[in-house]
Order: C-alpha cells, then sequence, then structure tokens
C-alpha cells in the first residue's frame, strides 16, 4: 500500500480509537453512543444468533431486485428516447431536475396507493434508480462512434441486434456508471423508506430499536448498513477503474 | 430566429409531457380510487385554498428555517473542507476517498444517533440536514479547484500573491462554475435531509405534515404539499443551473 493509503488508514483508525476511547472513559454517554468494540460484538451476537436473517434476505433482496430492474428498464428507455430525439429535447429539463427534488416526498403517496406492503419500498427504490441509468444510457449512446451504427448497417443487423451486439458493448463504461450510481441510489431509498415507514426490513428494525432504547442493537444494525453500503460501493468503484484502465481511459 | 422556433418547439413539448403526467395521473385516480388517490382538480382546489392557510404558512416557515440554517452550516463547512483539502495535497490525498465514501453511505439510518445527540431539537435538524449538504459542496469544490489550470497558479505565484489573496483572485473566480454546480447539488440534499429529518421525528415543517396527512388519510393535504416542495427544489434548481450557465460562458 502506498504511503498516503497508510495514512488514510492510520486516520481512520485513530478516529475509532478515539471514540472508543470517549466511550470507555466515560466522556461519551453510553446512552448516546456505545464504544465501536461494542457495537461490533452486539453486530456479531446478532449475526451469529441467527434472528437477521429474514431481514437481511428482506432487506437486500428488495434492493437487488429494484436495482435490477432499474438498470434493465432504464437502459430499455435510454435506447427508446435516445432513438427519438424531440422526446429527448423534451424530457431533458426534467432530466436536469429529477434529482434536484427530493422524490422521497412521493413515498407517503406510494403508501396511499399501495398499501404498507413491499411495493412501495420496491417502487421508491425503482424510481430514484432508474433515472440515473437513463441518463447514463443517453450519455453512453451519445459517444458511440458514428462508423460503429455504419458496422451495423453493413451487416443489416434489426433494431434490436444493433442495440445488443453493437449499441451495450459500445456504452458499456458509461452504462457501468450508471449501475454504479443506481445502486447506491437504488440502497439508500430502499432503507430510507424502511425507516421512515415499512412493516418489516433492516430500516424498520433500526427505527424500532431507537424507540426502545435499544442502544446495542440499533448499533449494530447501523453498522452493518454502513460496511455493506461501503463494501458494495467500494466493489463497484473498483470493476469501474479495473473496466477504464483495461479500456485505455484510466482516471487519475 | 430559427433558433427562437426551436425553443418554442421544445417548451411546447414539455408542456405536453407535463399534461402527459396530469392525465396518468387523472387515469390512475379513476383506477385507485378517491380514498387513495385524490383527483388533479380536487388537489389543485385544495393547493389554493391550504397555500394561503396559517397552518401552511407556519410549517412552511419551520421547514424553511432549519433550511436555511442547515444550508448555510453545509456551505461554509463544504467550502472550507474543500479548500483545505486542494491547498494542503497530503489532507486531499488522505481525505478524498474517505469523503466519497461517507457521500454514498444512506445517512437516513444514522438519523438516530442525531436525535440521540441532540434530541428532538432544531439542531438535531439543522445537523441532519448538514450532513447531506457538507460532503458534495467539499467534493465538488475539491474537484473544481483541481480543474484549475496550473498556468493560473503560476502567475500567481510569480506576482508574489500572498495565500489569502490566491484564494479569493485567483483560485476562486477560475473554480467559481464548479463550486456553483456543487452548490446546486448541496442545496437539493440539504433540502432532502431536512424533509427527511421532519418526517421521522418532528411536530411542525413540510415533512411532519406529509406524514401527517397520511397517517389520516388526508390524499389533498399530502399532494398539495408534496407539489409545492416539488415547485420549490425545482425553481431554485432551474435558478441556480441558470447561474451556472452564465458563469460556465463568462470563462
Amino acid at each position: 500500500m502506498s504511503r498516503v493509503g497508510w495514512i488514510r488508514l492510520g486516520v481512520i483508525a485513530a478516529a475509532v480509537a478515539l471514540l472508543e476511547a470517549a466511550c470507555r472513559l466515560g466522556l461519551i454517554d453510553h446512552r448516546t453512543v456505545i464504544a465501536p468494540s461494542e457495537m461490533a460484538a452486539a453486530l456479531w451476537r446478532l449475526l451469529a444468533s441467527g434472528q437477521l436473517n429474514d431481514m437481511m434476505a428482506r432487506t437486500f433482496g428488495i434492493i437487488v431486485l429494484a436495482v435490477l430492474l432499474a438498470v434493465v428498464l432504464g437502459f430499455a428507455l435510454g435506447l427508446a428516447i435516445h432513438a427519438l430525439p424531440r422526446v429527448r429535447a423534451a424530457l431533458d429539463p426534467f432530466f436536469a431536475t429529477y434529482y434536484a427534488v427530493p422524490i422521497f416526498i412521493f413515498y407517503p403517496v406510494m403508501v396511499a396507493i399501495f398499501g404498507l406492503s413491499v411495493i412501495p419500498i420496491l417502487l421508491m427504490g425503482v424510481a430514484s434508480a432508474i433515472v440515473a441509468m437513463i441518463i447514463a444510457t443517453l450519455n453512453g449512446l451519445d459517444r458511440v462512434p458514428r462508423v460503429l451504427g455504419k458496422v451495423a448497417r453493413v451487416h443489416r443487423m434489426g433494431r434490436i441486434e444493433t442495440a445488443w451486439r453493437i449499441k451495450l458493448p459500445a456504452a458499456a463504461p458509461h452504462l457501468f456508471t450508471g449501475v454504479k450510481l443506481a445502486t447506491s441510489y437504488g440502497f439508500i431509498a430502499v432503507i430510507a423508506s424502511e425507516f421512515i415507514l415499512a412493516p418489516a426490513g433492516l430500516g424498520r428494525l433500526i427505527s424500532d430499536a431507537y424507540t426502545d432504547f435499544n442502544n446495542p442493537r440499533m448499533y449494530a444494525l447501523m453498522l452493518l448498513l454502513v460496511v455493506v453500503a461501503t463494501v458494495v460501493n467500494m466493489a463497484l468503484h473498483a470493476l469501474d477503474q479495473r473496466w477504464a484502465e483495461r479500456r485505455g481511459i484510466g482516471k487519475p | 430566429m430559427n433558433s427562437t422556433v426551436t425553443a418554442t418547439r421544445r417548451a411546447a413539448d414539455t408542456l405536453l409531457i407535463l399534461l402527459a403526467l396530469l392525465l396518468a395521473w387523472q387515469a390512475l385516480y379513476g383506477i385507485v380510487g378517491a380514498t387513495a388517490l385524490p383527483a388533479p382538480a380536487a388537489t389543485l382546489a385544495y393547493l389554493a385554498r391550504f397555500v394561503p392557510s396559517a397552518r401552511f404558512v407556519e410549517n412552511a416557515g419551520a421547514t424553511l428555517a432549519t433550511f436555511a440554517a442547515a444550508l448555510a452550516v453545509s456551505y461554509a463547512a463544504g467550502l472550507a473542507i474543500g479548500v483545505w483539502m486542494r491547498l494542503h495535497r497530503l489532507s486531499g490525498a488522505v481525505g478524498e476517498p474517505i469523503l466519497v465514501a461517507l457521500y454514498s453511505l444512506p445517512k437516513i439510518t444514522l438519523y438516530p444517533v442525531v436525535l440521540l445527540i441532540f434530541g428532538l431539537s432544531l439542531s438535531g435538524r439543522v445537523t441532519f440536514g448538514a450532513m447531506h449538504g457538507i460532503l458534495p459542496v467539499a467534493i465538488m469544490t475539491m474537484h473544481a479547484i483541481r480543474h484549475i489550470p496550473p498556468v493560473y497558479v503560476k502567475s500567481a505565484r510569480a506576482l508574489h500573491l500572498t495565500r489569502a489573496q490566491l484564494i479569493l483572485t485567483v483560485l476562486f473566480p477560475a473554480a467559481l462554475p464548479e463550486i456553483v454546480a456543487g452548490l446546486r447539488i448541496g442545496f437539493s440534499l440539504t433540502l432532502l435531509g431536512v424533509l427527511l429529518a421532519e418526517m421521522f421525528a418532528a411536530k411542525h415543517g413540510m415533512g411532519f405534515l406529509l406524514i401527517n396527512a397520511m397517517q389520516l388519510l388526508q390524499g389533498e393535504e399530502m399532494l398539495t404539499v408534496a407539489i409545492v416542495l416539488f415547485g420549490f427544489a425545482a425553481l431554485a434548481n432551474a435558478a441556480m443551473l441558470a447561474v451556472e450557465h452564465r458563469l460556465h460562458r463568462r470563462v
């Protein structure tokens, strides 16, 4: 690891150690924040007891499904919108505004329509992830060299074959950026929905633990989500980086 | 002349899409019925009645005050962190991946910690809003300063500018368009943070109104609040986007 990497690790370790010391010495009330070692121990107990399995399967299942739907539908919609320049020009203001408005405010509306179930949570996940995928698809298709379109025509490919065999691979790096963003947005939307109002799920468990003043449980669950989110984001980032390097457009 | 024609046509197309959305809403209302989703016309009528009411003014004022404080913290801390991490290279190299990792965390899960520290108070909601806003502002500021052509800094050095002069007269103006982009994203995320905080635990504010209306099954009020917030965020975004485009053209 590089020198900078070691320093970064040191900074993070020092921050955790400082929190640990402050909690152990009673500088921080254990009713407010518990020591990191206690968080980890509580998480270990929860995971070992197996009582989280159902909830983890549920929440992560919803996230995976939402992201998959968003990526597939987003790519299809991106292709369609790209083929219709007039529609695209009309939609541009919506795309520019989409992530600026807290679309989460429509979650209560979804709950009112579909009831308190998995469906509104899934829809929020898809809704917040899909536009990132559409925008990434449009960006990617804009950068497909025109000569490739000619190649497709020379080979008399149909629309679907062109999309599948020419446009998809040529736009892949941009599409992957879309996948990365969609994953991150989908994750946040699903957890936030569960946290605010849901029949079950990890977000709901955190909110319940908070209401019950069950700090070890609450911090253990937070630690779980933070670790999962960080690992997933870092893995996607590493994949993206490797891909960029292989194509000779390495990002600094 | 030709460009105004295209611009008009584009605006007309955008309006058509808005109309289509309105029709979709009406159709959905036809399918799911009035208890789940009120009709567009009824909602708009409610909007006209509700917005001038004291209840709305009070709650919108509460959200606006919280948001203004959170935004001030986001901008001040974000800009300070961004500038510091570029001026001090090692801090930047060490800190940037940490900031990026923190940025992509679902911060909503950490709201109970904020509540335990601050209680159900204004400062808790301000802190939570700022937690959402500081990181994008800091990251975008850092990127903005990195993209400044090195020759600017060299000429500043040739002119023996002090560090304060370097920041105020060279770095800041050159990085301004991208910084404004960061401020724009910070604006919308801070708003999201404040609203989430109000939705989860508050007795005032627009987020509270939303959740309250949902629990009382008052569809008109729920959609009215959502539409007002949507409009506010969209207008603010459009205004900041316009500033950004003007700054880009200037440079």
